[in-house]
Protein backbone atom coordinates (compact mmCIF):
# COMPACT_ATOMS: atom_id res chain seq x y z
CA UNK A 1 0.00 0.00 0.00
CA UNK A 2 1.14 3.47 -0.85
CA UNK A 3 2.53 5.54 2.01
CA UNK A 4 0.73 8.73 2.90
CA UNK A 5 3.29 11.46 2.43
CA UNK A 6 3.09 14.94 3.77
CA UNK A 7 1.81 18.12 2.19
CA UNK A 8 3.60 21.38 2.78
CA UNK A 9 1.39 24.46 3.04
CA UNK A 10 2.90 27.89 2.59
CA UNK A 11 0.65 30.71 3.67
CA UNK A 12 3.15 33.58 3.74
CA UNK A 13 2.80 35.82 0.69
CA UNK A 14 6.45 36.90 0.85
CA UNK A 15 7.82 33.37 0.94
CA UNK A 16 9.97 32.11 -1.90
CA UNK A 17 10.44 28.43 -2.64
CA UNK A 18 13.81 27.28 -3.88
CA UNK A 19 15.83 24.13 -4.32
CA UNK A 20 19.06 22.96 -2.74
CA UNK A 21 20.09 19.50 -3.84
CA UNK A 22 17.14 17.29 -2.97
CA UNK A 23 15.75 19.81 -0.51
CA UNK A 24 12.84 22.16 -0.76
CA UNK A 25 13.81 25.48 0.79
CA UNK A 26 11.51 28.20 1.95
CA UNK A 27 13.15 31.58 2.00
CA UNK A 28 11.85 34.74 3.53
CA UNK A 29 13.74 37.91 2.68
CA UNK A 30 16.47 35.69 1.24
CA UNK A 31 16.92 33.88 4.51
CA UNK A 32 16.28 30.16 4.75
CA UNK A 33 13.31 29.63 7.05
CA UNK A 34 12.67 25.97 6.40
CA UNK A 35 14.13 23.03 4.53
CA UNK A 36 12.80 19.55 3.95
CA UNK A 37 13.87 16.67 1.71
CA UNK A 38 11.54 16.40 -1.25
CA UNK A 39 10.96 12.66 -0.76
CA UNK A 40 8.97 13.38 2.41
CA UNK A 41 6.40 15.33 0.42
CA UNK A 42 3.70 14.57 -2.08
CA UNK A 43 2.41 18.07 -2.55
CA UNK A 44 3.17 21.71 -1.92
CA UNK A 45 0.30 24.15 -1.71
CA UNK A 46 1.02 27.87 -1.80
CA UNK A 47 -1.52 30.42 -0.69
CA UNK A 48 -1.15 34.01 -1.77
CA UNK A 49 1.80 35.07 -3.84
CA UNK A 50 4.53 32.66 -2.75
CA UNK A 51 7.01 32.41 -5.60
CA UNK A 52 9.00 29.41 -6.69
CA UNK A 53 12.26 29.02 -8.55
CA UNK A 54 12.39 27.08 -11.83
CA UNK A 55 14.89 24.79 -10.13
CA UNK A 56 12.34 23.84 -7.52
CA UNK A 57 9.69 23.33 -10.18
CA UNK A 58 12.06 20.91 -11.97
CA UNK A 59 12.57 19.00 -8.75
CA UNK A 60 8.84 18.76 -8.09
CA UNK A 61 8.15 17.58 -11.64
CA UNK A 62 10.87 14.92 -11.48
CA UNK A 63 9.67 13.62 -8.15
CA UNK A 64 5.97 13.74 -8.90
CA UNK A 65 5.27 16.36 -6.25
CA UNK A 66 2.30 18.54 -7.14
CA UNK A 67 2.99 22.22 -6.70
CA UNK A 68 -0.25 24.21 -6.61
CA UNK A 69 -0.89 27.89 -6.34
CA UNK A 70 -4.04 29.16 -4.68
CA UNK A 71 -5.17 32.66 -3.87
CA UNK A 72 -4.96 33.56 -0.23
CA UNK A 73 -8.64 32.63 0.07
CA UNK A 74 -8.06 29.19 -1.33
CA UNK A 75 -9.24 29.67 -4.92
CA UNK A 76 -7.28 27.45 -7.25
CA UNK A 77 -4.99 29.32 -9.67
CA UNK A 78 -2.64 26.80 -11.18
CA UNK A 79 -0.47 23.79 -10.80
CA UNK A 80 2.95 22.66 -11.89
CA UNK A 81 3.18 19.00 -12.80
CA UNK A 82 5.58 16.87 -14.77
CA UNK A 83 5.06 14.87 -17.90
CA UNK A 84 1.66 13.38 -18.56
CA UNK A 85 2.12 10.03 -16.97
CA UNK A 86 0.49 6.68 -16.98
CA UNK A 87 -1.17 4.59 -19.52
CA UNK A 88 -2.43 6.10 -22.75
CA UNK A 89 -4.69 3.10 -23.29
CA UNK A 90 -6.31 3.77 -19.95
CA UNK A 91 -6.88 7.41 -20.81
CA UNK A 92 -8.20 6.61 -24.29
CA UNK A 93 -10.68 4.23 -22.78
CA UNK A 94 -11.66 6.90 -20.31
CA UNK A 95 -12.38 9.33 -23.17
CA UNK A 96 -14.37 6.71 -25.04
CA UNK A 97 -16.41 6.10 -21.91
CA UNK A 98 -17.15 9.76 -21.34
CA UNK A 99 -18.60 9.88 -24.87
CA UNK A 100 -20.83 6.89 -24.25
CA UNK A 101 -24.22 7.83 -22.85
CA UNK A 102 -24.98 4.52 -21.19
CA UNK A 103 -21.64 4.29 -19.41
CA UNK A 104 -21.70 7.96 -18.45
CA UNK A 105 -25.09 7.54 -16.85
CA UNK A 106 -24.01 4.42 -14.98
CA UNK A 107 -20.86 6.07 -13.62
CA UNK A 108 -22.67 9.26 -12.69
CA UNK A 109 -25.26 7.18 -10.84
CA UNK A 110 -22.50 5.52 -8.80
CA UNK A 111 -21.00 8.84 -7.72
CA UNK A 112 -24.30 10.46 -6.88
CA UNK A 113 -25.85 7.54 -5.06
CA UNK A 114 -22.75 7.36 -2.85
CA UNK A 115 -22.97 11.09 -2.29
CA UNK A 116 -26.61 10.89 -1.23
CA UNK A 117 -26.03 7.91 1.02
CA UNK A 118 -22.98 9.53 2.60
CA UNK A 119 -24.92 12.74 3.22
CA UNK A 120 -27.59 10.63 4.83
CA UNK A 121 -24.95 8.94 6.98
CA UNK A 122 -23.72 12.34 8.18
CA UNK A 123 -27.25 13.22 9.35
CA UNK A 124 -27.65 9.78 10.84
CA UNK A 125 -24.50 10.25 12.87
CA UNK A 126 -25.91 13.50 14.30
CA UNK A 127 -29.13 11.77 15.36
CA UNK A 128 -27.21 8.94 16.93
CA UNK A 129 -24.68 11.08 18.80
CA UNK A 130 -26.88 13.96 19.93
CA UNK A 131 -30.50 12.77 20.05
CA UNK A 132 -31.40 15.34 22.74
CA UNK A 133 -30.07 18.41 20.98
CA UNK A 134 -30.99 17.97 17.35
CA UNK A 135 -34.41 18.08 15.73
CA UNK A 136 -34.75 14.33 15.38
CA UNK A 137 -38.02 14.46 13.46
CA UNK A 138 -36.63 16.81 10.83
CA UNK A 139 -33.47 14.78 10.44
CA UNK A 140 -35.26 11.45 10.28
CA UNK A 141 -37.62 12.82 7.64
CA UNK A 142 -34.72 14.18 5.63
CA UNK A 143 -32.92 10.87 5.92
CA UNK A 144 -36.00 9.04 4.68
CA UNK A 145 -36.33 11.39 1.74
CA UNK A 146 -32.66 11.07 0.89
CA UNK A 147 -32.91 7.29 0.96
CA UNK A 148 -35.90 7.35 -1.36
CA UNK A 149 -34.07 9.73 -3.73
CA UNK A 150 -31.16 7.30 -3.75
CA UNK A 151 -33.59 4.57 -4.69
CA UNK A 152 -35.06 6.69 -7.48
CA UNK A 153 -31.58 7.04 -8.93
CA UNK A 154 -31.57 3.40 -9.94
CA UNK A 155 -34.44 4.04 -12.36
CA UNK A 156 -33.12 7.29 -13.83
CA UNK A 157 -32.80 7.08 -17.61
CA UNK A 158 -30.81 10.20 -18.48
CA UNK A 159 -28.28 12.60 -17.02
CA UNK A 160 -30.75 15.46 -16.99
CA UNK A 161 -33.09 13.67 -14.59
CA UNK A 162 -30.11 12.49 -12.57
CA UNK A 163 -28.98 16.07 -12.04
CA UNK A 164 -32.51 16.92 -10.95
CA UNK A 165 -32.46 14.21 -8.31
CA UNK A 166 -29.01 15.31 -7.18
CA UNK A 167 -30.20 18.91 -6.87
CA UNK A 168 -33.18 17.83 -4.80
CA UNK A 169 -30.97 15.74 -2.54
CA UNK A 170 -28.48 18.58 -2.09
CA UNK A 171 -31.29 20.97 -1.27
CA UNK A 172 -32.76 18.62 1.34
CA UNK A 173 -29.39 17.91 2.86
CA UNK A 174 -28.27 21.50 3.16
CA UNK A 175 -31.64 22.56 4.56
CA UNK A 176 -30.99 20.14 7.40
CA UNK A 177 -27.32 21.03 7.70
CA UNK A 178 -27.90 23.64 10.43
CA UNK A 179 -28.90 20.80 12.71
CA UNK A 180 -25.31 19.59 12.71
CA UNK A 181 -24.17 22.84 14.28
CA UNK A 182 -24.44 22.38 18.02
CA UNK A 183 -22.60 25.42 19.33
CA UNK A 184 -22.18 29.01 18.10
CA UNK A 185 -25.53 28.63 16.37
CA UNK A 186 -26.17 32.39 15.97
CA UNK A 187 -22.90 32.95 14.16
CA UNK A 188 -22.90 29.85 12.05
CA UNK A 189 -26.04 29.11 10.13
CA UNK A 190 -26.71 28.59 6.48
CA UNK A 191 -29.93 28.99 4.52
CA UNK A 192 -28.69 27.41 1.32
CA UNK A 193 -25.47 26.45 -0.37
CA UNK A 194 -23.98 29.45 -2.15
CA UNK A 195 -20.57 30.26 -3.56
CA UNK A 196 -18.65 32.73 -5.68
CA UNK A 197 -18.84 34.44 -3.32
CA UNK A 198 -19.96 32.48 -0.26
CA UNK A 199 -22.51 34.58 1.63
CA UNK A 200 -22.21 33.14 5.11
CA UNK A 201 -19.52 31.62 7.28
CA UNK A 202 -20.51 28.01 6.75
CA UNK A 203 -20.52 28.41 2.99
CA UNK A 204 -17.14 30.08 3.19
CA UNK A 205 -15.76 27.21 5.23
CA UNK A 206 -17.28 24.57 2.95
CA UNK A 207 -15.89 26.24 -0.17
CA UNK A 208 -12.41 26.29 1.32
CA UNK A 209 -12.59 22.63 2.33
CA UNK A 210 -13.90 21.64 -1.10
CA UNK A 211 -10.92 23.40 -2.67
CA UNK A 212 -8.53 21.41 -0.49
CA UNK A 213 -10.35 18.22 -1.42
CA UNK A 214 -10.18 19.07 -5.13
CA UNK A 215 -6.42 19.43 -4.82
CA UNK A 216 -6.16 15.95 -3.32
CA UNK A 217 -8.46 14.28 -5.83
CA UNK A 218 -6.81 15.88 -8.86
CA UNK A 219 -3.40 14.76 -7.62
CA UNK A 220 -4.73 11.25 -6.97
CA UNK A 221 -6.27 10.89 -10.43
CA UNK A 222 -3.18 12.23 -12.14
CA UNK A 223 -0.85 9.96 -10.23
CA UNK A 224 -2.87 6.95 -11.32
CA UNK A 225 -2.88 8.09 -14.95
CA UNK A 226 -6.48 9.18 -15.39
CA UNK A 227 -7.29 12.54 -16.93
CA UNK A 228 -8.88 14.65 -14.19
CA UNK A 229 -10.59 16.85 -16.79
CA UNK A 230 -12.66 14.19 -18.56
CA UNK A 231 -15.63 13.54 -16.35
CA UNK A 232 -18.90 11.66 -16.50
CA UNK A 233 -21.41 13.69 -14.55
CA UNK A 234 -19.60 16.99 -14.89
CA UNK A 235 -19.26 17.83 -18.54
CA UNK A 236 -16.18 19.16 -20.29
CA UNK A 237 -15.36 22.77 -19.70
CA UNK A 238 -11.91 24.27 -20.25
CA UNK A 239 -9.88 24.19 -17.06
CA UNK A 240 -12.46 22.31 -15.04
CA UNK A 241 -11.28 19.09 -13.39
CA UNK A 242 -14.57 17.34 -14.17
CA UNK A 243 -13.56 13.81 -13.25
CA UNK A 244 -12.10 15.08 -9.98
CA UNK A 245 -15.39 16.80 -9.25
CA UNK A 246 -17.21 13.54 -10.01
CA UNK A 247 -15.07 11.51 -7.61
CA UNK A 248 -15.32 14.27 -5.03
CA UNK A 249 -19.09 13.96 -4.82
CA UNK A 250 -18.90 10.79 -2.78
CA UNK A 251 -16.15 12.19 -0.54
CA UNK A 252 -17.61 15.62 0.23
CA UNK A 253 -19.94 14.69 3.11
CA UNK A 254 -17.33 12.87 5.13
CA UNK A 255 -14.19 14.82 4.23
CA UNK A 256 -15.53 18.35 4.21
CA UNK A 257 -19.05 18.70 5.61
CA UNK A 258 -18.39 16.79 8.79
CA UNK A 259 -15.08 18.51 9.33
CA UNK A 260 -16.75 21.90 8.97
CA UNK A 261 -19.33 20.98 11.61
CA UNK A 262 -16.66 19.59 13.93
CA UNK A 263 -14.56 22.75 13.71
CA UNK A 264 -17.53 24.88 14.67
CA UNK A 265 -18.84 22.55 17.38
CA UNK A 266 -15.47 22.29 19.07
CA UNK A 267 -15.11 26.08 18.95
CA UNK A 268 -11.88 25.66 17.04
CA UNK A 269 -13.00 28.50 14.83
CA UNK A 270 -15.31 31.35 15.70
CA UNK A 271 -17.22 34.20 14.13
CA UNK A 272 -14.42 36.75 14.59
CA UNK A 273 -12.25 34.74 12.23
CA UNK A 274 -14.39 35.78 9.28
CA UNK A 275 -14.67 39.11 7.53
CA UNK A 276 -17.81 40.24 5.73
CA UNK A 277 -17.09 42.37 2.68
CA UNK A 278 -19.30 45.20 1.32
CA UNK A 279 -20.81 42.93 -1.33
CA UNK A 280 -21.85 40.37 1.28
CA UNK A 281 -19.00 37.99 0.50
CA UNK A 282 -17.57 36.26 3.55
CA UNK A 283 -13.87 35.47 3.77
CA UNK A 284 -11.66 33.81 6.36
CA UNK A 285 -8.79 35.48 8.11
CA UNK A 286 -5.31 34.00 8.23
CA UNK A 287 -5.61 32.49 11.68
CA UNK A 288 -8.82 30.66 10.88
CA UNK A 289 -7.36 29.40 7.63
CA UNK A 290 -4.44 27.93 9.50
CA UNK A 291 -6.76 26.31 12.03
CA UNK A 292 -8.68 24.69 9.16
CA UNK A 293 -5.50 23.48 7.47
CA UNK A 294 -4.23 21.93 10.69
CA UNK A 295 -7.55 20.15 11.22
CA UNK A 296 -7.54 19.01 7.59
CA UNK A 297 -4.07 17.50 7.87
CA UNK A 298 -5.01 15.78 11.11
CA UNK A 299 -8.19 14.40 9.63
CA UNK A 300 -6.17 12.92 6.76
CA UNK A 301 -4.10 10.89 9.22
CA UNK A 302 -7.13 9.34 10.91
CA UNK A 303 -7.46 5.68 10.11
CA UNK A 304 -10.57 4.00 8.80
CA UNK A 305 -11.41 0.61 7.42
CA UNK A 306 -11.93 1.08 3.70
CA UNK A 307 -15.40 -0.34 2.99
CA UNK A 308 -14.39 -2.05 -0.24
CA UNK A 309 -10.80 -3.12 0.42
CA UNK A 310 -11.59 -3.95 4.06
CA UNK A 311 -8.16 -2.72 4.93
CA UNK A 312 -7.09 -0.15 7.49
CA UNK A 313 -5.99 3.01 5.71
CA UNK A 314 -5.43 6.65 6.61
CA UNK A 315 -8.30 8.79 5.38
CA UNK A 316 -5.84 10.81 3.28
CA UNK A 317 -5.28 7.80 1.04
CA UNK A 318 -8.96 7.34 0.22
CA UNK A 319 -8.81 9.64 -2.84
CA UNK A 320 -5.90 7.53 -4.14
CA UNK A 321 -7.75 4.30 -3.48
CA UNK A 322 -10.86 5.54 -5.27
CA UNK A 323 -8.72 6.70 -8.19
CA UNK A 324 -7.08 3.29 -8.31
CA UNK A 325 -10.43 1.46 -8.22
CA UNK A 326 -11.77 3.75 -10.93
CA UNK A 327 -8.73 3.09 -13.12
CA UNK A 328 -9.14 -0.64 -12.64
CA UNK A 329 -12.74 -0.43 -13.71
CA UNK A 330 -11.89 1.67 -16.78
CA UNK A 331 -9.20 -0.87 -17.69
CA UNK A 332 -11.72 -3.67 -17.28
CA UNK A 333 -10.04 -5.39 -14.32
CA UNK A 334 -13.10 -5.03 -12.12
CA UNK A 335 -16.68 -5.21 -13.25
CA UNK A 336 -18.00 -2.06 -11.63
CA UNK A 337 -16.72 0.97 -9.76
CA UNK A 338 -17.23 0.67 -6.01
CA UNK A 339 -17.77 4.20 -4.69
CA UNK A 340 -16.76 5.14 -1.16
CA UNK A 341 -19.62 4.46 1.23
CA UNK A 342 -18.96 5.84 4.65
CA UNK A 343 -20.42 3.83 7.49
CA UNK B 1 11.35 4.32 8.85
CA UNK B 2 13.42 6.81 10.76
CA UNK B 3 17.19 6.41 10.67
CA UNK B 4 19.51 8.45 12.82
CA UNK B 5 22.86 8.99 11.15
CA UNK B 6 25.92 10.28 12.94
CA UNK B 7 29.43 10.64 11.59
CA UNK B 8 32.96 11.59 12.44
CA UNK B 9 35.09 12.74 9.56
CA UNK B 10 38.76 13.51 10.11
CA UNK B 11 39.27 17.12 9.05
CA UNK B 12 42.98 17.54 9.59
CA UNK B 13 43.51 17.45 5.83
CA UNK B 14 41.90 19.44 3.02
CA UNK B 15 40.56 16.18 1.57
CA UNK B 16 38.96 15.45 4.94
CA UNK B 17 37.19 18.80 4.98
CA UNK B 18 35.87 18.07 1.53
CA UNK B 19 34.60 14.67 2.64
CA UNK B 20 32.86 16.26 5.63
CA UNK B 21 31.05 18.71 3.39
CA UNK B 22 29.99 15.94 1.01
CA UNK B 23 28.75 13.69 3.80
CA UNK B 24 26.74 16.52 5.31
CA UNK B 25 25.28 17.39 1.93
CA UNK B 26 24.13 13.84 1.22
CA UNK B 27 22.59 13.52 4.68
CA UNK B 28 20.80 16.79 4.18
CA UNK B 29 19.37 15.51 0.92
CA UNK B 30 17.63 12.75 2.82
CA UNK B 31 16.89 14.19 6.21
CA UNK B 32 17.02 16.90 8.76
CA UNK B 33 20.11 18.15 10.55
CA UNK B 34 19.31 17.91 14.27
CA UNK B 35 22.82 18.58 15.61
CA UNK B 36 26.17 19.31 14.07
CA UNK B 37 26.97 15.86 12.74
CA UNK B 38 23.67 14.19 13.49
CA UNK B 39 20.86 13.75 10.98
CA UNK B 40 17.39 12.28 11.27
CA UNK B 41 16.27 10.79 7.98
CA UNK B 42 12.72 9.59 7.31
CA UNK B 43 13.31 7.19 4.44
CA UNK B 44 12.00 3.99 2.91
CA UNK B 45 14.36 1.00 2.61
CA UNK B 46 15.26 1.84 -1.02
CA UNK B 47 16.08 5.42 -0.14
CA UNK B 48 18.15 4.25 2.78
CA UNK B 49 20.18 1.85 0.64
CA UNK B 50 20.78 4.68 -1.80
CA UNK B 51 21.91 7.05 0.95
CA UNK B 52 24.11 4.42 2.59
CA UNK B 53 25.81 3.70 -0.69
CA UNK B 54 26.40 7.38 -1.36
CA UNK B 55 27.85 7.99 2.11
CA UNK B 56 30.09 4.96 2.08
CA UNK B 57 31.58 5.90 -1.24
CA UNK B 58 32.56 9.28 0.21
CA UNK B 59 34.11 8.47 3.59
CA UNK B 60 37.56 7.04 4.22
CA UNK B 61 37.07 4.01 6.51
CA UNK B 62 40.64 4.39 7.82
CA UNK B 63 40.01 7.77 9.40
CA UNK B 64 36.21 8.37 9.42
CA UNK B 65 33.23 6.59 10.86
CA UNK B 66 29.49 6.43 10.22
CA UNK B 67 26.82 5.11 12.56
CA UNK B 68 23.22 4.30 11.66
CA UNK B 69 20.56 3.95 14.34
CA UNK B 70 17.29 2.44 13.17
CA UNK B 71 14.35 3.94 14.99
CA UNK B 72 11.66 2.20 12.93
CA UNK B 73 8.26 3.62 12.15
CA UNK B 74 7.13 4.33 15.71
CA UNK B 75 10.21 6.50 16.21
CA UNK B 76 8.36 9.35 17.86
CA UNK B 77 8.19 7.67 21.24
CA UNK B 78 11.90 6.89 21.06
CA UNK B 79 13.02 10.50 20.71
CA UNK B 80 12.97 13.29 23.23
CA UNK B 81 14.25 16.79 22.75
CA UNK B 82 15.49 19.36 25.23
CA UNK B 83 16.93 22.79 24.65
CA UNK B 84 17.25 24.95 21.58
CA UNK B 85 17.39 23.98 17.89
CA UNK B 86 13.72 23.43 17.25
CA UNK B 87 13.19 20.70 14.72
CA UNK B 88 10.16 19.86 12.63
CA UNK B 89 8.26 16.59 12.47
CA UNK B 90 8.38 15.34 8.86
CA UNK B 91 5.15 13.42 9.44
CA UNK B 92 3.43 16.23 11.26
CA UNK B 93 1.64 19.27 10.00
CA UNK B 94 3.77 21.45 7.77
CA UNK B 95 2.47 24.95 7.51
CA UNK B 96 4.79 27.86 6.90
CA UNK B 97 3.19 31.08 8.03
CA UNK B 98 3.95 34.31 9.77
CA UNK B 99 3.93 32.86 13.29
CA UNK B 100 6.71 30.31 13.69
Amino acid sequence: MRKLLNTLYVTMPNAYLARDGENVLIKIDNEIRFRIPVHNLEGIVCFGFAGASPGLMHLCCERGVTLSFLTEYGKFKGRVTGKVSGNILLRKNQYRWTENEIITLRMATRFISAKIMNSRAVLHRAVRDHPQVVDTTLLTDTMKNLASLAKQLQKVKDLHTLRGVEGQAAYLYFSAFNQLILSQKEDFSMSERNRRPPLDRINCLLSFLYTLLTHEVVAALESIGLDPQAGFLHRDRPGRPSLALDVMEELRPHFADRLAATLINRNQINANGFVVKENGAVIMDEKTRKEVLVAWQKRKQEEIIHPFLEEKVPLGLVPYIQAMLLARHVRGDIEDYPPFFWK
Amino acid sequence: MMVLITYDVNVTTAAGKKRLRQVAKQCQNFGQRVQNSVFECLVDPTQFTDLKHRLESIVNPETDSLRYYFLGSSWKRRVEHYGNKEIYDPEGILIIDANP
